[in-house]
C-alpha cells in the first residue's frame, strides 16, 4: 500500500481561500469559546445572571456555543462552495 | 440496585444484535479489496458519512456518561457536551479537507504524506493504538452497564459479548459494515434522544415523582449527655452507632423494619436526622443495600425536587412546559441531590448516599463537579482549564474519527459530512441537557452507577420506551466500538506491518491482516473493560481525548501551517505528546485515589491538556528546529 488518495477528485484551485477563512472561523470560534472558559474560571457567579425568558448565562452561553458551531459550519460550507465553483468549473485562477 | 430484564428488552436486544450482523454479512461478500476493507472504497455519501460520524462519535461516553453526569452535577456534566461539540469546529475548519487530501486509509498516511518517515509510521501507529485502547475502555465499561438490566446478566458478559460482536462486525466487513451501523446507530440515537426530551417536556416536574419512588424519612432529634435521641421513633428505631466523617455526622438506627443510616443536618436551630442509603461491607463478607441483602429490595432510586417554583410560587406539579419555562423553573427551585461518603466502622466498610437540598442557581451553573467557584483554588481551576482544551482539541485528532474523511469520495464531501455531522451531534448535545436534568428530578436514578440515569429515566415512561431505549445504547456502543476497532487494525496492518515493517503482502493478505489485527484489539478491550468496570465512562473519554490532543493535534496543525516542520519534529511530538498525558493520568489525584491512595498523588491535575499539549508543541518546534529539513523531504 502506497501513498496518495483513495479516490481521485481532480485539482482544487480554492484550497488557499478555504484555509484562509478556514483559520479564521476557527479563530473567532476559539475566542467565543475562550470566553466561555474565562467566565467559568475567573467569574463563574456570573454564569448565574439570568439573560433570557428568565434563562441564565450559563445555558444560553453553552447553547449558543453549539449552534453557532453549526451556523458557522454552513455559512463556511457555502462560502467554500461558492469559491470553488467559480475557481474550478470555470477555470479561474486560484 | 436490582433491575427486572423484560422479555421486550430482550427482543429489541437481539432485533439490534440480527441487524448489525445481517449487515455485516451483507457487505462481507462486497469487501475484497484493501481500499474496501479500510475506508469503504471512498464511495460513502457525505450525507451518510456525516451521520456515521456522529454514530462513531457519539459513544457511551456522550449517551450515558454525559446524561448521567448532567443528573448528578447538574450544568458540569453539559461543559462536556459543549466542549465535545466545539472540538468539531477545529475539525471541519483546520483538519477537515488537509486530512483527506493527504490521506488513504489512516491518519499516519496523511502525517506522512510529505515525508516517508519510519519515525513518523511507527509513532503515529503508536498513537493510534493507545488513543483508540483509552477510547475503547469506557465504551466496554459502558457495555457492561447496559447488558445487566437489559437482559440481566452479569456485566462481564455484556463486556465479552459487545467485543463478540463487533469483533464479527469488523472482522467480516471492515469500515463498510461499520459505516452502516453506526448510521443507522446515529439516527436512532437522535431520534430517541428527540422522543425522550420531548416526554419530559410533556410530563414537566412534580415533587411527588410516581407512586413507586420511595418516600424519604426525617426525624428530630435532641442532644442528651449520652448522645442524639430520636425524639418520635417510628417501630422502635434507637440509634446504635454514630459516626463523624469530616464535617458529617452519621447514625444508624435499628428498628422492627431493620437498620438505616441517617445523615445529621441542623435546621433552625433544630437538628434532623434525613435518611440516607447505605451499601455495607461487613468485615465478615456480607454485602447489605440499606442493612439488607439486595434481594430484599430495600435499595431505592433517588433524585426529586424538593421545592417547585412556578411564577414566583410554590406548586406540586408544572405540566407540560416549554424550553425556557422548563429551565426557568428548575434555577427558581430546589433539588434533592444524593452525594456519597465512605468511612469505615468497627464492623464494616460503609458508603452512604446522603439527601443534599441543592438550590437549582447552583446546580445550574458551573460549580458542583467542577471547583470553580466554592473550595476552588489554583489547581481545580487550573484542572478544568485542562479538560476543556482537551476537549476543543481531542476531536480532531481522535484516529476513528479522522478515518471517517477517507470513506467519501473527496475532499468537499469531507467537509459537507462534517457540517452534517455537526448539526446532528449538536441537536443530541442540547438534548442531553434535557435528557439529564430530567433524570435528576424524576426520581430514577441509580446511585452505584450514574451511567445508567438516561435509560432509567425512558423506564420511567413505560418499558417500551425503556427497551428501545437500552437497545439504541447498546448500539451505540457497537457502533463506536467498531469504529475504535477498524483504526487500531489499520494502525497494525497498514501502517505498522505494511508501510514501517514494509511487509509485502498482496491485497488479500493485507486484508487478512487487518481481520485478524481486528480481532487481537478486540480481544485486548474485553480485557480492559473488564479491568476498568465501575469507573465514570465521560470522565475515562475525556482522558482519551486528553491524549489524543496531545499526542496527535501538535503534528497535525504544524505539518499543515509550519513550512519548517520536519519528519522527526513530528515523530518526538508524538511521543512526547503520548508520554506526558499518559504519566501525568496515572500520576493524578483520580488514579491514585483508584491505587487505594487518595490524597497522596503527586501531580494535583486530573486532566494533563494543559501541560502535554503545550510541551508536544514546544518538542514539535524545537526537534525541527534542529533538523535539517531538506534531507528528510520525501523523493
Amino acid at each position: 500500500m502506497g501513498h496518495g488518495p483513495a479516490t481521485d477528485w481532480g485539482e482544487d484551485k480554492a484550497i488557499a481561500y478555504k484555509t484562509r477563512i478556514g483559520l479564521i472561523l476557527v479563530s473567532i470560534y476559539g475566542l467565543v469559546y475562550l470566553g466561555f472558559i474565562i467566565i467559568n474560571t475567573v467569574f463563574p457567579r456570573l454564569m448565574g445572571l439570568r439573560i433570557l425568558f428568565g434563562v441564565n448565562l450559563a445555558v444560553v452561553y453553552g447553547f449558543s456555543l453549539i449552534i453557532l458551531a453549526i451556523v458557522m459550519g454552513i455559512i463556511y460550507n457555502g462560502l467554500c462552495t461558492k469559491k470553488e465553483d467559480l475557481l474550478n468549473k470555470r477555470g479561474g485562477k486560484k | 440496585m436490582i433491575y427486572e430484564p423484560s422479555l421486550m428488552a430482550v427482543i429489541f436486544f437481539v432485533t439490534i444484535v440480527l441487524g448489525v450482523l445481517g449487515i455485516s454479512w451483507y457487505f462481507a461478500g462486497k469487501t475484497r479489496s484493501s481500499q474496501s476493507y479500510f475506508a469503504a472504497g471512498g464511495t460513502i455519501h457525505w450525507g451518510i458519512n456525516g451521520i456515521a460520524f456522529a454514530g462513531d462519535y457519539l459513544s457511551a461516553a456522550s449517551f450515558l456518561g454525559i446524561c448521567g453526569m448532567i443528573a448528578t452535577a447538574g450544568y458540569d456534566g453539559f461543559l462536556y457536551s459543549i466542549g465535545y461539540l466545539a472540538g468539531w469546529v477545529v475539525a471541519l475548519f483546520v483538519v477537515a479537507e488537509p486530512m483527506k487530501r493527504l490521506g488513504k486509509y489512516t491518519f499516519t498516511d496523511a502525517l506522512d504524506a510529505k515525508f516517508n518517515s519510519k519515525g513518523i509510521q511507527l509513532m503515529a501507529a503508536i498513537s493510534t493504538l493507545v488513543v483508540s485502547l483509552c477510547y475503547l475502555i469506557p465504551q466496554m465499561v459502558g457495555a457492561g452497564v447496559l447488558i445487566k438490566p437489559l437482559l440481566g446478566i452479569d456485566r462481564v458478559w455484556g463486556i465479552i459479548g459487545v467485543g463478540a460482536i463487533v469483533i464479527i462486525i469488523v472482522a467480516t466487513a471492515g469500515m463498510k459494515s461499520t459505516t452502516y451501523v453506526q448510521f443507522i446507530k446515529g439516527g436512532l440515537l437522535i431520534v430517541f434522544s428527540l422522543i425522550l426530551s420531548g416526554l419530559i417536556l410533556f410530563r414537566g416536574f412534580s415533587t411527588d415523582p410516581g407512586e413507586d419512588y420511595h418516600k424519604y424519612q426525617s426525624r428530630l432529634v435532641s442532644e442528651t449527655a449520652s448522645g442524639l435521641v430520636i425524639e418520635n421513633p417510628q417501630n422502635g428505631e434507637t440509634i446504635i452507632k454514630t459516626i463523624k466523617a469530616g464535617d458529617l455526622s452519621f447514625v444508624k438506627t435499628l428498628s422492627s423494619q431493620g437498620s438505616i443510616w441517617w445523615v445529621v443536618n441542623s435546621q433552625k436551630g433544630q437538628l434532623i436526622l434525613d435518611e440516607a442509603l447505605s451499601l455495607e461491607k461487613t468485615n465478615d463478607g456480607k454485602v447489605l443495600y440499606n442493612g439488607a441483602p439486595m434481594e430484599d429490595r430495600k435499595f431505592y432510586n433517588v433524585g426529586h425536587l424538593n421545592e417547585i417554583i412556578m411564577d414566583k410560587k410554590a406548586v406540586q406539579a408544572t405540566g407540560p412546559l416549554d424550553i425556557f419555562s422548563f429551565f426557568r423553573i428548575l434555577i427558581d427551585s430546589s433539588i434533592t441531590r444524593f452525594v456519597d461518603k465512605s468511612f469505615t466502622t468497627d464492623d464494616a466498610k460503609v458508603t452512604v448516599w446522603y439527601p443534599v437540598v441543592t438550590a437549582g442557581e447552583e446546580l445550574m451553573r458551573p460549580g458542583i463537579k467542577f471547583k470553580v467557584d466554592k473550595g476552588s483554588d489554583f489547581w481545580s481551576k487550573l484542572n478544568f482549564i485542562s479538560l476543556m482544551m482537551a476537549l476543543f482539541f481531542g476531536t480532531a485528532a481522535l484516529p476513528h474519527v479522522l478515518i471517517r474523511y477517507y470513506t467519501v469520495p473527496s475532499p468537499k464531501d469531507a467537509r459537507k459530512s462534517t457540517i452534517v455531522a455537526i448539526g446532528a451531534i449538536g441537536l443530541f448535545y442540547v438534548l442531553t441537557l434535557f435528557m439529564g436534568l430530567g433524570a435528576a428530578a424524576s426520581g430514577v436514578l441509580d446511585v452505584e452507577s450514574s451511567n445508567m440515569a438516561a435509560p432509567l429515566l425512558a423506564r420511567s415512561f413505560g418499558v417500551v420506551l425503556f427497551s428501545l431505549v437500552s437497545a439504541v445504547a447498546f448500539a451505540t456502543i457497537l457502533g463506536t466500538v467498531s469504529g475504535l476497532i477498524v483504526a487500531a487494525s489499520g494502525a497494525v496492518a497498514h501502517d505498522l506491518m505494511d508501510r514501517y515493517m514494509g511487509i509485502k503482502l498482496t491485497d488479500d493478505q493485507k486484508v487478512m491482516a487487518g481481520k485478524i489485527a481486528a480481532i487481537i484489539v478486540g480481544l485486548i478491550a474485553i480485557v480492559l473493560g473488564i479491568l476498568f468496570m465501575g469507573m465514570n465512562v465521560s470522565f475515562l473519554v475525556g482522558l482519551a481525548f486528553a491524549v489524543a490532543a496531545s499526542a496527535n493535534l501538535p503534528a497535525i496543525m504544524m505539518l499543515l501551517f509550519w513550512k519548517r516542520t520536519t519528519a522527526r519534529g513530528i515523530a518526538a511530538s508524538i511521543g512526547v505528546g503520548i508520554i506526558s498525558s499518559l504519566t501525568i493520568i496515572l500520576l493524578s489525584p483520580s488514579m491514585f485515589e483508584r491505587y487505594g491512595m487518595a490524597g497522596m498523588a503527586p501531580i494535583p491535575l486530573d486532566n494533563p491538556g494543559v501541560i502535554s499539549i503545550p510541551l508536544s508543541f514546544i518538542t514539535l518546534v524545537l526537534v525541527s528546529l534542529m533538523t535539517p529539513k531538506k534531507l528528510e523531504v520525501k523523493k
